[in-house]
């Protein structure tokens, strides 16, 4: 375990309370009907994101999943423009053309959700391959959940990196599930840190859980790519606390699992070590709250995309 | 008969054809213990066991290049894709080989199977959860592709489809699973590929359409009527091989036809569908054929009840086409 300062363990546990509050939100929201459509949670994940992207520098690039509000928001995404994407409004990050899985910005170089599983990985090795052919010394941070690693995509994006020596970092969400199917259903090769490790590329297992190991991990990690050194995978072992969306009644895990894991949640690990009191947790809890009302608020106020801008965007100029 | 609706009806044909062909097979992403994100293959898990249906890993381009094994063996796979937009990891599978196989091997192995796949928008899912692929598999010679508007073709449809000597794309609308509710034939129950039905007849205006887009139509048709055109709706239910003799025969009638579509609308199935009432029809044409589709754009979110073509789209293209 590395030295925490409490500047920094308060900056990382403000990051995991805003993606936790934001999400409890959305999920109000999806009730209300304000927000449609597919919905899927973060929460109890929150430590991967909070944790890997304090270690990127703003040059980097992110290459996210469609379960990605956390990933947006810990990047930098503005609040306001996630909440109203979500909403499908055209203040919203992508226009509102996509909604919750489609969450793009190219100040942060955000490269996107992504509604197809895998489809994130061989894009995320051409823009490390576009950063080595350019000689730049910048990273590429790649999202990807434990299913993904059944794709195709996988296999063929860590074998190009890994024989390119590019600078990515391959990040493996592994919460045990790919919707209804567990991780051994799945898998011949459990251990994704070996089926990794087969591609010839550095890779690690960590706690997904603990906020300050992701972030440790990611840091040496980073540096190792940035020392020209060739890509590195991490497995992030986590779970996810809610359904997989709001459509599962979740048959395929018992409820004493579910618990198990909840009492690693990720924040209250955090603000154990750092021995915050009832009182300063609530005041920042009020601050990542008034946040999270404003954003609504601003969502709430935005319009809806003109509908003679439906076939914008298709094609640079509009063909005849 | 018996009231379901098409999740149900699907899921009748499916255990009716595994209880009668042992050969059956279905395979897909939580399609076993889960039963399906949409429960259309609930309950089969349970009765036939896990080697007749197979719970797969996130990989479409496995599911149905091992479906495309099984049924070289002789075995029938009847793999689910969880979306037909999550098709594509499979696409050169189903192009490269299950379309080609039996041209390829001169005629020696057929590909016999029914790949099953929810279609279509109209629940809010945006880009990745709402697309109309259909005549993406029309134009590669070699494959099948049924996508019926109701319970009971639902039923008679699969159950001619997994008995085809051939490739079939069975596409579901998933906006009218649960709502397209109807008497259903029990027991053994087919519906001919490859013929369309007249599901509202009319003399002035012939609307081709499928899917859930029969609806739609329909409610174009009842509003149509109170201003005095009578529309004649074809539900195409298997969209290839096309029943053209149908559309045709309706068109002599009425002089007048408008194509309804999800898709976009460049290169849909609608365009061949006019391309070749204009061959066969021509002189009987008293107005412009006229598509109303899709746009040709990613399918969006937040304008979805602009890009699909609803009754208030259909119905006005309708009208004109009766004045012109
Ligand atoms: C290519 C593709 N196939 C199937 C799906 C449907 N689907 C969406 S999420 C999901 C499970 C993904 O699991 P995992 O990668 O572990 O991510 P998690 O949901 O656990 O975060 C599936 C099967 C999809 N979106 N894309
Ligand atoms: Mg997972």
């Amino acid at each position: 375990m590395s030295e925490l300062t409490r500047e920094r363990g308060l900056r990382l546990l403000r990051e995991m309370l805003r993606i936790r509050r934001f999400e409890e939100r959305c999920a109000e929201l999806y009730q209300a009907e304000k927000i449609r459509g597919f919905l899927h949670l973060y929460i109890g994940e929150e430590a991967i994101a909070a944790g890997v992207m304090p270690e990127l520098l703003p040059d980097d690039a992110v290459v996210a999943t469609y379960r990605e509000h956390g990933h947006a928001l810990a990047r930098g995404v503005a609040m306001n423009a996630v909440m109203a994407e979500m909403y499908g409004k055209w203040e919203g990050a992508s226009r509102g053309r996509g909604g919750s899985m489609h969450i793009f910005d190219a100040a942060t170089r955000f490269y996107g959700g992504n509604a197809i599983v895998g489809g994130g990985l061989p894009l995320a090795v051409g823009l490390a391959l576009a950063d080595a052919l350019q000689k730049q010394s910048r990273v590429t941070a790649c999202f990807f959940g434990d299913g993904a690693v059944a794709e195709g995509e996988f296999h063929e994006s860590l074998n190009l990196a890994a024989l390119w020596k590019l600078p990515v970092l391959f990040l493996c969400e592994n919460n045990l599930y790919a919707m209804g199917t567990a991780l051994e259903r799945a898998q011949s090769q459990v251990d994704l840190v070996a089926k990794a490790a087969s591609y010839a590329l550095p890779a690690a297992r960590v706690d997904g859980m603990d906020v300050v190991d992701v972030g440790d991990a990611t840091r040496s990690a980073v540096a190792a790519i940035r020392r020209g050194e060739g890509p590195r995978f991490l497995e992030l072992v986590t779970y996810r606390f809610r359904a997989h969306s709001m459509f599962d009644a979740e048959l395929y895990r018992t409820k004493s699992e579910v618990a198990t894991w909840r009492a690693r949640d990720p924040i209250a690990l955090l603000r154990a070590r750092l021995d915050l009191g009832e009182a300063a947790m609530a005041a920042l809890d009020a601050e990542v709250v008034s946040e999270v009302d404003a954003s609504v608020a601003f969502a709430e106020a935005g319009s809806w995309e003109p509908v003679e801008r439906l076939t914008t965007d298709v094609y640079a100029r509009r063909p005849p | 008969m018996a009231q379901m609706n098409m999740v149900q009806a699907i899921n009748d044909a499916l255990r009716l054809e595994m209880k009668r062909d042992d050969r059956v097979v279905v395979l897909g992403e939580d399609v076993g213990k889960v039963g399906g994100v949409f429960r259309v293959t609930a309950g089969l898990y349970d009765e036939f066991g896990e080697e007749r249906v197979i719970d797969t890993p996130l990989s479409e381009g496995g599911i149905i290049g091992t479906a495309i094994g099984m049924a070289l063996y002789g075995l029938v796979p009847v793999p689910e894709i969880q979306f037909a937009d999550f098709i594509f990891p499979a696409y050169d599978q189903i192009v490269s080989e299950l379309a080609k196989y039996r041209y390829r091997s001169g005629g020696e192995y057929p590909c016999k199977m029914v790949i099953r796949t929810p279609v279509g928008g109209g629940i809010r899912g945006g880009h990745y959860h709402s697309q109309s692929p259909e005549a993406q598999f029309i134009h590669v010679a070699g494959l099948k592709v049924v996508c019926p508007s109701n319970a009971a073709d639902a039923k008679g449809l699969l159950l001619a489809a997994i008995r085809d000597p051939d490739p079939v794309l069975f596409f579901e609308p998933k906006r009218v699973y649960r709502a397209a509710k109807g008497e259903v034939p029990e027991g053994d129950y087919t519906v001919p590929l490859g013929q369309a039905k007249v599901v509202r007849p009319g003399k002035d205006v012939t609307i081709v359409t499928w899917g859930a887009m029969v609806y739609e139509a329909l409610d174009a048709a009842n509003k149509a009527s109170v201003e005095g055109v009578e529309c004649e709706i074809v539900d195409l239910r298997t969209l290839w091989p096309l029943d053209i003799d149908s559309v045709v025969g309706s068109v002599k009638k009425t002089g007048r036809l408008v194509v309804v579509h999800e898709a976009p609308r460049s290169c849909g199935l609608g365009g061949e569908i006019v391309a070749l009432v204009n061959e066969k029809a021509f002189l009987h044409l008293e107005a412009p054929p006229v598509r109303v589709t899709g746009f040709d754009t990613p399918f969006p979110y937040t304008l979805e009840m602009e890009y699909l073509p609803l009754a208030h789209r259909i119905l006005p293209a309708v009208l004109a086409t009766a004045k012109y």
